[in-house]
């Protein structure tokens, strides 16, 4: 399933970063953090999609812990 | 830049270091005339105690700084920017910098500051001009009655309401009303269209004067509007190889000069034992190892690149494709429809002796009755759209040549509407023509000749211009392709100034003919470009570097094809999508090598103690600055906004620095 987020992050690098890292998270097909657009789109599994996102929540949270995932 | 207009968490953020700045100042004031005036003694000489009252302003301003590095040790995210700026102040603390460790993070915070304003006044003036999205539509109940609803909540076959000056929300068919309405926020074009009863009406475009009634024929997500916001939006998602540059590379700078730090601070110390020194310098390669600068520049440059070239009416699917552009070698394009109107239409007739031209068109007309063949409609059409005669009661088709039918009452008369070849089968003794650009058609009625009529297709009048003016951006060659026969597609050829024509091509001739000049591409490392109107040229499209596709406004197709989207019909959007593409990857690169050399000097200097922390704070935050307003003379080009979108354009106009 693919679903998009709204996001708000504060710098280029650090959405790379987090990028970088919710895509080496179990379970994401793909995800594409677009910093001048502010949104977040999440290809991950249907069945556990909810339970991804809290994961991918939490990552992005550590990477940066000034991001705001929109949900 | 005009009023700054700043949120209220920017505005919080601003009297924040305002009141920062303040103490900083009251603090460095106070220490001066306390030092002149002799009164600091005892405790008060030691560095530590004099950090104090400087560690008011510095956690007021740089407080969440600090704590963000906090976190950030705990997730073990240790080349994270806070961190760094963090770590190179306490160290600045360390070796009895006060004043300097506590103005390193003012300015720092200085710079983030007006890099975040920067930043968000580019994605507003950006979404300014896609502001095509429509607000609400007004459904018409059965009552008679209307209602304000979401765009969102509009169902396939409810009649809407559109008055005078509102968006239309979703694509629809007009029931009722005329009215004329602006697609320039789709096209760039700002001539407006009229639209009449059973018009198909998009979505985005303006209503004119009239009141209109539409019936939805779609919803709002499949609308063209929101498909192309997505477009726009995705666009930038795909990343250019320049961008995947940068971010690899920051992956791997900051820790290397992170590195350079360590070693500066240990090594040249044992040395020289002087570690003040060489901690301060450490602390200046610090700041200068955060990427922001550099990473920010180039994805910020591309959407300033498709920002001017949407709103020009270009649709760039991906930042990969602008650079593409940029590099483009050969342009390949189709010819009808394309180079062309591709609509046939009667040149000239050439009538046998006394025979008038009227009579010549409607006998031919006639013969053709209902066909839908492009010759027939067009000498209906330049016969005046005659009824079609009744009793026509055979006609015969014979391939390659034309066709035979009867016409008149019970048939009794026999047309021959065909080439030279049929007229020498059936006898007739005719008046053969001659015209490399035009296919000719002649009349014969009861086996008299009643004269030839010329069909071309006619080119478009911009089609010479933007060929020149491609080439004058860079393109080596333009490459036409068309089944046309050898004479009338060499013929227009020529007269575009086109540099090789490849005539009487097949749909699959055409892909192997791409394939063909894309292998001579790739050897010089050139790129490609298929120009094509994305109704039947979907695998050409697909197969070119770069699929260019024509006039495709409210065709899904097309724009599923291709890889750059024409909206309207105009050839001279082309030329000036190249330019935009060139200079959009002119400006990326020009912040690059200004972000290295900048953070290369400063290094340098910096390890030589030339350079102190003053410097590695303007090569971070100044240096993103420069390159953030480099990468926004994109969108405040004029050049960049043709002839037709004055409209647009003034709705950004407050937000124009001139240049």
């Amino acid at each position: 399933m693919k679903k998009k987020f709204k996001i708000e992050v504060d710098c280029a690098n650090c959405a790379a970063k987090m990028e970088d890292a919710v895509k080496h998270l179990d379970g994401v097909n793909d995800v594409n953090i677009n910093f001048m657009t502010q949104k977040m789109k999440l290809d991950a599994d249907d069945a556990r999609f909810e339970e991804i996102l809290d994961e991918v929540v939490k990552t992005c949270k550590k990477v940066e812990p000034d991001c705001e995932i929109y949900r | 830049m005009g009023k700054m207009i700043l949120t209220k968490k920017q505005k919080k953020e601003r009297n924040r270091i305002l009141l920062a700045l303040c103490l900083y100042f009251a603090v460095i004031l106070a220490e001066h005339a306390l030092l002149r005036a002799g009164l600091l003694h005892g405790i008060w000489t030691n560095h530590w105690v004099r950090m104090i009252p400087y560690l008011v302003p510095y956690f007021l301003v740089g407080g969440s700084v600090v704590k963000n590095a906090l976190i950030g040790i705990r997730n073990l995210q240790m080349f994270d920017e806070s961190f760094l700026m963090t770590l190179a102040t306490i160290g600045a603390f360390a070796v009895g910098e006060n004043a300097e460790a506590c103005a390193v993070m003012l300015f720092y915070q200085v710079g983030e500051f007006f890099q975040d304003y920067a930043v968000n006044k580019s994605r507003g003036s950006i979404q300014e001009l896609m502001e095509i999205a429509p607000e609400f539509a007004n459904r018409i109940a059965e009552d008679g009655s209307i209602e304000t609803i979401d765009p969102d909540d509009v169902q396939i076959g409810d009649l809407l309401a559109i008055r005078p000056g509102e968006k239309i929300p979703v694509d629809g068919v007009v029931e009722e009303g005329t009215s004329m309405v602006n697609t320039a926020a789709l096209t760039g074009e700002s001539v407006p269209r009229s639209v009449h009863k059973n018009d198909e009406i998009l979505s985005g475009c303006v209503n004119g004067e009239g009141l209109l009634k539409i019936r939805a024929s779609k919803e709002y997500e499949d609308s063209t509007v929101s498909r192309i916001l997505e477009l726009v939006e995705d666009a930038t998602s795909k990343k250019s190889r320049t961008e995947n540059f940068i971010t690899r590379f920051a992956r791997w700078y900051t820790p290397l000069v992170v590195l350079g730090a360590l070693v500066l601070a240990i090594i040249p110390s044992i040395i020289t034992r002087d570690p003040l020194t060489w901690i301060y310098r450490a602390c200046t390669f610090l700041v200068i190892s955060c990427p922001c600068a550099l990473v920010i520049s180039v994805p910020l440059s591309f959407f300033g690149g498709i920002g001017a070239a949407s709103r020009a009416g270009v649709l760039v699917k991906g930042s990969n494709y602008l650079e593409l552009l940029a590099q483009m070698d050969t342009v390949v394009s189709d010819k009808t429809g394309t180079l062309t109107k591709g609509a046939f239409t009667v040149t000239k007739t050439s009538p046998a002796r006394g025979v008038t031209e009227q009579k010549l068109l409607e006998t031919a007309a006639a013969a053709e009755g209902l066909s839908t063949h492009p010759i027939a409609v067009s000498i209906r059409s330049a016969a005046g759209n005659p009824a079609v005669p009744s009793g026509n009661e055979s006609v015969e088709n014979v391939s390659g040549r034309g066709l035979i039918a009867k016409v008149g009452e019970h048939g009794k008369h026999m047309v021959c509407v065909g080439n030279a070849q049929m007229m020498h089968e059936r006898g007739i003794s005719f008046q053969e023509e001659y015209d490399d650009a035009s296919t000719i058609v002649y009349v014969a009625e009861d086996q008299q000749y009643l004269g030839a009529i010329f069909i071309s297709d006619t080119v478009k009048d911009e089609a010479e211009e933007a060929i020149r003016e491609m080439k004058k951006e860079g393109v080596r060659q333009v490459v036409m392709l068309t089944g046309d026969r050898k004479a009338v597609g060499e013929a227009v050829g020529s007269r575009l100034g086109v540099d090789r024509t490849y005539t009487e091509l097949l749909p699959a001739d055409k892909v192997e003919k791409v394939e063909e000049l894309l292998e001579e591409e790739r050897q010089n490392h050139k790129k490609l470009a298929f120009l094509g109107d994305g109704i039947n040229d979907a695998p050409v499209l697909a197969r070119a570097d770069v699929g260019i596709a024509m006039g495709s406004l409210g065709s899904d197709a097309a724009i599923e094809a291709a890889d750059v989207v024409i909206m309207d019909d105009n050839l001279n959007r082309i030329p000036l999508v190249i330019r935009i593409a060139r200079r959009t990857v002119r400006i990326a690169r020009q912040n690059i090598v200004f972000a290295l050399a900048v953070k290369a000097l400063i290094l340098i200097l910096g390890a030589l103690g030339i350079a102190g922390m003053w410097a590695a704070v303007f090569a971070d935050v100044g240096v993103a600055m420069i390159c953030i307003i480099n990468a926004m003379r994109l969108l405040n080009r004029k050049g960049f906004s043709s002839r037709g979108t004055a409209e647009v354009s003034s709705r950004t106009e407050t937000s124009r620095i001139p240049d």
